[in-house]
């Protein structure tokens, strides 16, 4: 594992030199927060920042992506015949991602590469992309990422780790991938791997924010499913859906079909289980017809059904954006220890 | 890297109005590409995603059989946009077909099995794949008896009624079809499926295993029928239904806890189903 020395003054020309062979995706002030977007040429990656308000997933995940193509007009040889839609996939390098966004697209992974199926546009972006961490000093007070598996100095997910130290980064290559940006952007002076160390322990402590995990598997799924807490936890829920867009874990989508003249577009969209028509049968009969069903289950999916089918924890990454962005205030830490605090009914 | 969301191009090769009230059409698909009814391999009990450019996609039953080639069927409800665009299209239209799609009736563990299918109204689709695979000459000597009972409202409104005439006549299969209420010229059962089931069905035993598929209401009556004939929740099969987009366990809305209805089901067994949230 290389571990390489930045100069900051080198920083910007060395990035800058990446651009002839990547897109350079980075955090940038985008209104009151920053954001994930691709930077123009000179531009740098803007790392005063804690965390973006929308997880990058959208890199691999786009909101909006179209999926196929075709013709609806009759005196074309091949109308109505779906086809490919031809997309960029060259390379690019997201910089500056936290860690913990980083582990949740590898959560995410293995909803879209299965032995089954492969979901061709997620994995070409996914493999397109390089990701470049950054690991996180200054966490956040809603950050809980050591209690789920995760930290502000994680790896997974990651090609590179990037950290700052003083007047220069220092950069752990993690894979290949990783190796090959740092030696393109021409950075290649040796750096002390002993900073990781120093600044993992120091940022580890600055997390005070914690979720209990451990019951979680052992429950039966009914058991947690018909338990008495859900009315109290949904109560306030609006159904907005914000928990779901900003998540970084969250991946459920809708098709759609957009026809503009005679040509035509199979697109998918971020959908959400709070929405009431994410599972409304044409029929009227809605299986979660409520919001305490909806709030059960992305609650249950993240914490219960995830956790038995993948036997990889919980699937959040305690990033906190629910937490900071819910409108009003459902916090997924209560809820994981409502969770794991449970106790079932005795058998009668 | 295949692309499952890339249907295959198919044409209408016909249609025929499958029930009295018009409310349901048999579309008869011939793929336009050489080779991909290979691909589109499938067992009975398995869907597969209708898909219109410009309208959408509606997952439904394979209505053919395995063992019936050179074509795929589907019986399709008219009742929301996909499905009311179908039943306006032509024989000659072109659209697409995606799948197959989730698992099927457990075939291996049924060989040597008796079989005992209670279909009501329009879910009887891929029961009719199933009889048929099942009555194929290949087939029948690897299955016991074969017992249906298969109930409608009226008879005008039971689907496939020349196969069901034809199957009444043979040997190798017992059938009991029934109507709500007695009508003219009925020379069949009259009354709801689940009091037909507890008149007409066998007696459950180890090697017995009963398939399911119908309204909520017929499901939700004939499940007791079926416990007092002896039928264990792991012998009763079910096959059920949810809102899909994607159809292969990716887009998230068709779960029932961690089992997700398109990918791992839509066959499950009753004992799998008990240990999951009634969310379908």
């Amino acid at each position: 594992m290389k571990v390489i020395k930045i100069d900051k003054a080198k920083w910007a020309s060395g990035v800058s030199s990446l651009q002839g062979t990547y897109k350079i995706i980075g955090p940038a002030v985008d209104g009151d927060a920053h954001n994930f977007k691709e930077l123009a040429k000179g531009e740098e990656p803007d790392f005063n920042f804690l965390n973006t308000k929308l997880s990058p997933k959208s890199i691999v995940f786009p909101q909006s992506e179209k999926m196929l193509e075709y013709s609806v007009d009759e005196n074309k040889e091949d109308h109505h015949i779906m086809k490919e839609v031809k997309k960029d996939y060259s390379p690019r390098a997201v910089v500056g991602i936290r860690p913990c966004d980083a582990k949740a697209i590898n959560l995410v992974k293995m909803n879209f590469d299965t032995d089954d199926y492969k979901d061709p546009y997620w994995l070409k972006l996914y493999e397109a992309t390089t990701f470049v961490g950054l690991a996180c000093d200054k966490p956040c007070d809603s950050c809980f990422c050591t209690s789920t598996g995760c930290g502000p100095y994680n790896e997974e997910g990651l090609d590179i780790l990037l950290k700052e130290d003083g007047a220069s980064y220092v950069a752990k290559a993690l894979t290949e991938k990783g190796e090959t940006l740092l030696g393109a952007a021409g950075f290649s002076d040796a750096g002390d791997e002993a900073a990781f160390e120093a600044g993992k322990k120091d940022a580890e402590a600055k997390i005070t924010s914690s979720v209990q995990t451990d019951k979680l598997k052992d429950f039966s799924t009914l058991d947690l499913y018909n338990a008495d807490f859900w009315e109290d936890l949904s109560f306030a829920c609006l159904n907005c859906g914000t928990c779901t867009f900003a998540c970084p874990t969250c991946w459920c989508f809708d098709i759609q079909d957009e026809v503009k003249g005679k040509d035509g577009v199979r697109v998918r969209n971020w959908d959400s289980c709070m929405f009431p028509l994410f599972t409304m049968h044409t029929t009227g009969h809605n299986p979660r017809g409520t919001k305490e069903h909806r709030v059960r289950q992305r609650f249950m999916h993240k914490l219960k059904y995830f956790v038995d089918k993948y036997e990889k924890g919980i699937m959040c990454v305690g990033c906190g954006r629910c937490v900071n962005q819910c409108p009003v205030n459902i916090d997924i830490r209560k809820v994981c220890d409502v969770m794991n605090n449970h106790v079932p009914e005795p058998v009668k | 890297m295949e692309n499952p969301y890339l249907p295959y191009p198919v044409r209408i090769d016909d249609i025929e109005v499958a029930t009295e009230d018009k409310s349901l059409k048999t579309f008869k698909f011939v793929f336009l590409n050489e080779g991909d009814e290979e691909k589109f391999a499938y067992q009975a009990g398995q869907f597969a995603e209708l898909s219109i450019p410009g309208v959408g996609e509606i997952p439904i039953g394979i209505a053919s059989s395995p063992v019936e080639k050179g074509f795929v069927k589907f019986t399709v409800f008219k009742s929301g946009v996909v499905t009311t665009h179908l039943h306006q299209m032509k024989v000659g239209d072109v659209m697409g077909l995606r799948g197959p799609l989730g698992n099927w009736y457990p075939w291996d563990t049924l060989e040597g099995k008796n079989i005992l299918i209670i279909g009501g109204g329009f879910a009887f689709t891929t029961l009719r794949s199933s009889i048929v695979y099942m009555l194929d000459p290949a087939n029948r000597s690897k299955f016991g008896n074969i017992d249906v009972v298969y109930g409608a409202r009226t008879p005008g409104m039971l689907l496939y009624k020349d196969e069901l005439v034809e199957w009444e006549k043979r040997d190798d299969i017992n059938m009991h079809l029934t109507i709500d209420t007695e009508a003219p010229n009925w020379d069949y059962n009259v009354g709801f499926t689940p009091t037909i089931t507890e008149q007409k069905a066998p007696q459950a035993d180890a090697d017995t295993y009963a398939i399911v598929c119908g309204p909520p209401i017929m499901i939700r009556f004939t499940l007791p029928v079926l416990e007092n004939l002896g039928y264990k929740n792991d012998r009763i099969i079910l096959s059920l239904e949810n809102r899909m987009k994607c159809g292969i366990g990716m887009c998230g809305r068709c779960n029932i806890g961690k089992e997700l209805v398109c990918k791992d089901g839509p066959v499950f067994t009753l004992e799998d189903i008990n240990l999951t949230p009634k969310e379908y």
